[in-house]
């Protein structure tokens, strides 16, 4: 494949987005109940959210099942700034991401020295003492967690009492942002390193790729996306408390978009988001509320089939495509 | 305030939970050394043989202590026919293998916790007569509760039995050498499928032996796994994933850091002393206290 027909190849995916983002944004003339709407909501914010996980998890091949951490500092500080300063959100969500940023530097010197296992469980073991501490964390609300009543009903405070379609916008246009970003280091010198540190990280130093260097900047990237997504939860839902925005089962979330989508690639958290969110949602609705297991049971065997039966993901259906353009 | 006495029981309460912990975690380090698997389900198996333990009272009124080489057995079974009927599979996969054996895994432990919830309800369930729950033994100023104590008895026992088995008999020598290149054991005519399943079923049974123990002194619901299993997870990695007896020491390591912590913090954070010693331990030496390679 030549130059040409590559950087080609790399336009027709972005006016690709570019035009789902767009038909996505007309969605809600057609979809007026609320409940619907709410599910588009969470759907575009797993896919950004995993778009992000993907980032460290499937480019670079570092599986992290603590992304809740970066989840709850982002949901927090927003939070606990705007109801006990007064600090608008938006600066927030800033904050919240450089801070989760910041923070997944300071856990990636000791961590990214760990390899397979012991790196998975130390990301577990980690977000897990970081929940168990919140939930002890008195000023910062404990068990009960923060509660946001809304002051201004506008964009200034970024919320919304009425309507959820702010909210919907806001998600799809950070959805968009996190797929560019994707987009835009897929074909950066990073893109790359990232991908020869997850395929063999000891040839790739030989070769001259910096590893830890790499991780890094994956993690320092994922968490400060995977923060503002936190923020833009609490924002959401005006509630949050350890038990919804830091648990364990929170990390499986953010992660599992990506892995049926298609792991380590640009459009899988996105596809995955897609088929999972309202599946596990309208299932919970339907047969969750008898409080007798069957969402789990669905959902359980959805990963099962899923994993075993494509392990390369959802976007593995699409491939065949091109990998022909590719051979060709 | 902390008397020379209170330390003691601590102390004491937490070696014999430790020993728990290295029997609840060891089927556990055994898969992961046979074959590179981590068991995210693990959690669940023991959960399964708790809910065993607890219909086998209920319907027939057999105590526990007396159905655990059942529940183990059953327990066997069911370890062998997830490997044949899932592991077995995810392990054929060509890309991502570790994202899959993760995932199949992770989505096997939700499936179990879904069927408990669907089965038995949510509700809390507790064994109300057994022939050890609820009893003490003193030992001068120190009070051991007996469902725990039987518990590092039966933990000291198997590992003394795991030691025998591994070391002396011709499935262990197969076992070891199927760990140690799963490829060219075929050509000697061992079924490399055969000790894998053989493998998890005797996982699934050690865990089931713990979990019908379990089952007199602690309440039974259908995530009662997650919080066991992930201090498996970290007893497994302590001792050096795949060394059974590196679960061993791990679990004891555990039970006794916990004990501490609880005297030290409030009891609700007792299991960030647990996290601590793990990162401490693997950022020191990331292969674990007894890992090897």
């Amino acid at each position: 494949m030549d130059a040409a027909s590559f950087a080609q190849g790399r336009f027709r995916e972005f006016m690709l987005a570019v035009l789902l983002v767009a038909g996505v944004a007309t969605l809600p003339l057609f979809v007026k109940d609320v409940y619907i709407q709410n599910i588009l909501v969470l759907t575009l914010m797993y896919a950004a959210l995993s778009q992000s996980w993907n980032i460290l998890g499937g480019y670079c091949g570092q599986i992290s099942l603590g992304h809740a951490l970066y989840f709850g500092l982002g949901a927090y500080t927003t939070a606990l700034l705007f109801t006990k300063f007064g600090v608008l959100p938006w600066f927030g969500m800033l904050g919240g991401g450089l801070i989760a940023a910041l923070i997944a530097l300071a856990l990636g010197y000791p961590c990214f020295r760990l390899r397979g296992h012991y790196f998975v469980i130390a990301t577990i073991v980690i977000a897990e003492t970081a929940y168990l501490l919140f939930l002890n964390w008195d000023w910062a609300g404990a068990a009960l967690g923060v509660d946001m009543p809304v002051r201004l009903d506008s964009w200034v405070t970024f919320q919304f009492a009425r309507s959820k379609l702010p909210y919907f916008y806001f998600a799809l246009m950070l959805a968009f942002v996190t797929w560019i970003v994707t987009w835009a280091f897929e074909n950066s010198k990073w893109g790359y390193w990232w991908r020869a540190v997850k395929d063999n990280a000891d040839a790739a130093e030989s070769l001259g790729v910096v590893v830890f260097h790499s991780k890094m900047a994956a993690a320092a990237v994922s968490a400060f996306f995977t923060a503002v997504g936190g923020s833009f939860y609490a924002q959401f839902v005006a509630y949050i408390d350890p038990g919804s925005v830091m648990s364990f089962q929170f990390s499986l979330l953010i992660a599992l978009p990506a892995v049926l989508g298609g792991i380590g690639t640009l459009w899988g958290p996105a596809l995955g988001a897609a088929v999972l969110i309202p599946l596990t949602e309208l299932t919970r609705s339907y047969m969750g509320g008898t409080g007798k297991g069957i969402d789990l049971i669905v959902y359980g065997m959805l990963v099962i089939s899923v994993a075993l039966a494509r392990p390369d993901g959802i976007v593995g259906l699409f491939a065949r495509r091109r990998r022909a353009r590719a051979s060709a | 305030m902390l008397s020379a006495e209170t330390i003691v029981q601590s102390l004491a309460s937490g070696l014999l939970m430790g020993l728990l912990y290295g029997l609840i975690a060891v089927g556990l380090a055994l898969i992961f050394g046979l074959m590179d698997v981590v068991n995210f389900a693990h959690g669940e198996f023991l959960m399964t043989a708790m809910y065993a333990t607890f219909g086998l009272a209920v319907l027939v009124g057999l105590d526990p202590l007396l159905s655990a080489p059942l529940v183990a057995a059953a327990l066997f079974v069911f370890g062998a026919l997830v490997y044949l009927g899932i592991v077995r599979f995810a392990m054929r996969a060509k890309k991502n293998i570790g994202m899959v054996q993760i995932f199949t895994t992770f989505g096997l432990a939700i499936l179990m916790q879904g069927l408990a919830q669907f089965l038995f309800t949510p509700d809390y369930r507790s064994i109300a007569n057994s022939w050890l729950g609820g009893k003490t033994l003193s030992v001068g100023d120190i009070f051991l509760p007996v469902p725990q104590l039987a518990g590092a008895v039966v933990s000291i026992a198997t590992f003394g039995l795991l030691y025998f088995v591994i070391n002396r008999t011709d499935f262990g020598r197969a076992l070891e050498a199927t760990r140690e290149d799963a490829g060219a054991v075929a050509l000697v005519g061992i079924d490399r499928n055969r000790v894998f399943a053989i493998g998890w079923g005797l996982g699934a049974a050690l865990v089931g032996l713990a979990g019908a123990i379990m089952a007199t002194f602690f309440y039974i619901y259908p995530d009662v796994g997650s919080s066991f299993a992930l201090i498996a997870y970290v007893t497994v990695a302590l001792g050096g994933f795949g060394s059974v007896f590196g679960a061993f020491a791990g679990g004891i390591i555990i039970g006794l850091v916990e004990a501490i912590t609880a005297m030290i913090l409030p009891p609700s954070l007792k299991s960030v002393g647990i996290y601590s010693v793990y990162l401490a331990v693997v950022f020191l030496r990331p292969r674990g206290l007894f890992g090897s390679i």
